[in-house]
């Protein structure tokens, strides 16, 4: 992530040198600032709300509810998860409302899935197994309903706006599946180099 | 039909949630506030991580230099027979959500949303989510600078996302 950060700003700005543009360059540092600021208060509202329906959904005991119903699924995904932990319970509403297309309802439960794992993390600066995990899920996409997709296609007038969702899905599980494999991989790696270390 | 599923979702889990909340007596305006005001300490905690990407990021689609390499780049995926329009959205889906659904706007708008192009477009913006957005956001909100193998693995899924895509379009509509 370091390498990569550096590697975006220093190469943009030997550009803009190389091919004169210092004035759009100049803007571009500052709006970045105003950008994070739009980014973060677009979502705080919305996130306010859902951590507060979930906050209700979690005390009343519906989430656990929830997640015992998916358990045996998530536990394979995630097996160093202690049976019954909380957490699973968030990814199991994380996914849920992804699949739905509803980001801006997932994305506080993932957040909150995120904080249950840290509690279970010995590292606190450093990435657990089942955080990559589930992160990776999450990038591969687990949409079924495209809503944004389904809305723009109707503004553009297509004749079928829905027809890309079997297509959404076979191409999402495909990635998904491909993510886990690759996500086993390297936690397998990485496994192997922590035990040469000790 | 699904349109009108979706717009379901929303009201009905709310719905589901107060309703269950009242049946197990909890108080749930209360319970409410409180889980909101979680809200604030995480907005804090986001905006530096936002800055930090943002600021790699916008550099990047702003300097001009992606266009330069697009161009050397075409030949070869020609060559593959991948729509070269839909390049950059194809390697930009991991960087910057927002960008890449402006341009599957963009080719809605200019070829339309029933062309291969636009279905492609459709598929490849629906079937993958912002990598870097979401590391960011998740690991940044709890703190976690130590990202281990989670980028390299998110982008190896991207990618085969887009393969996958074009394979599953060409099958489906081609």
């Amino acid at each position: 992530m370091n390498l990569i950060w550096a590697f975006f700003i220093i190469i943009s700005i030997i550009y803009s040198l190389c091919t004169g543009k210092l004035d759009s360059l100049n803007t571009e540092i500052l709006n970045s600032t105003k950008d994070a600021l739009d980014m973060v208060m677009k979502i705080f509202p919305v996130m306010a709300l859902w951590l507060g329906i979930m906050n209700i959904a979690s005390v009343s005991g519906l989430l656990k509810k929830m997640s015992n119903a998916v358990a045996p699924f998530l536990s394979k995904l995630f097996p160093e998860l202690p049976k019954g932990h909380e957490s699973l319970s968030f990814i199991a509403s994380n996914i849920i409302t992804n699949m739905f297309g509803l980001g801006n309802a997932a994305t506080p439960f993932g957040l909150k899935a995120m904080k249950s794992l840290q509690t279970l993390n010995p590292k606190k600066d450093t990435a657990t197994r089942s955080m990559i995990t589930f992160l990776v899920i999450n990038t591969s996409g687990v949409t079924i309903v495209p809503t944004t997709i389904i809305s723009l296609r109707m503004m553009h007038g297509s004749a079928n706006p829905t027809e890309v969702v079997l297509a959404c899905i076979l191409a999402t599980s495909l990635s998904t599946i491909g993510a886990v494999f690759v996500d086993r991989y390297y936690a397998r790696r990485d496994k192997k180099r922590d035990r040469r270390s000790i | 039909m699904i349109g009108v599923l979706s717009n379901l979702m929303i009201p009905l889990l709310v719905l589901v949630v107060i309703g269950y909340g009242i049946k197990k007596k909890v108080a749930v305006y209360d319970v409410f506030v409180d889980g909101a005001k979680e809200s604030f300490e995480l907005a804090f905690t986001l905006f530096p991580c936002m800055l930090g990407m943002l600021l790699g990021v916008n550099l990047l689609l702003k300097c001009g230099i992606l266009d330069v390499i697009f161009e050397w780049t075409t030949p070869f995926f020609e060559f593959l027979h991948f729509p070269v329009q839909l390049l950059p959205m194809a390697f930009l889906r991991s960087v910057s959500g927002s960008t890449t659904l402006a341009m599957m706007n963009q080719f809605f708008a200019e070829y339309g949303p029933d062309s291969f192009i636009g279905r492609l477009a459709s598929v490849i913006q629906g079937s993958s989510d912002t990598t870097l957005y979401v590391l960011t956001l998740y690991f940044g909100s709890i703190g976690v600078v130590k990202s281990k193998y989670a980028l390299k693995a998110g982008l190896i899924a991207d990618f085969m996302g887009i393969v996958a895509s074009i394979i599953v379009v060409q099958l489906f509509f081609g």
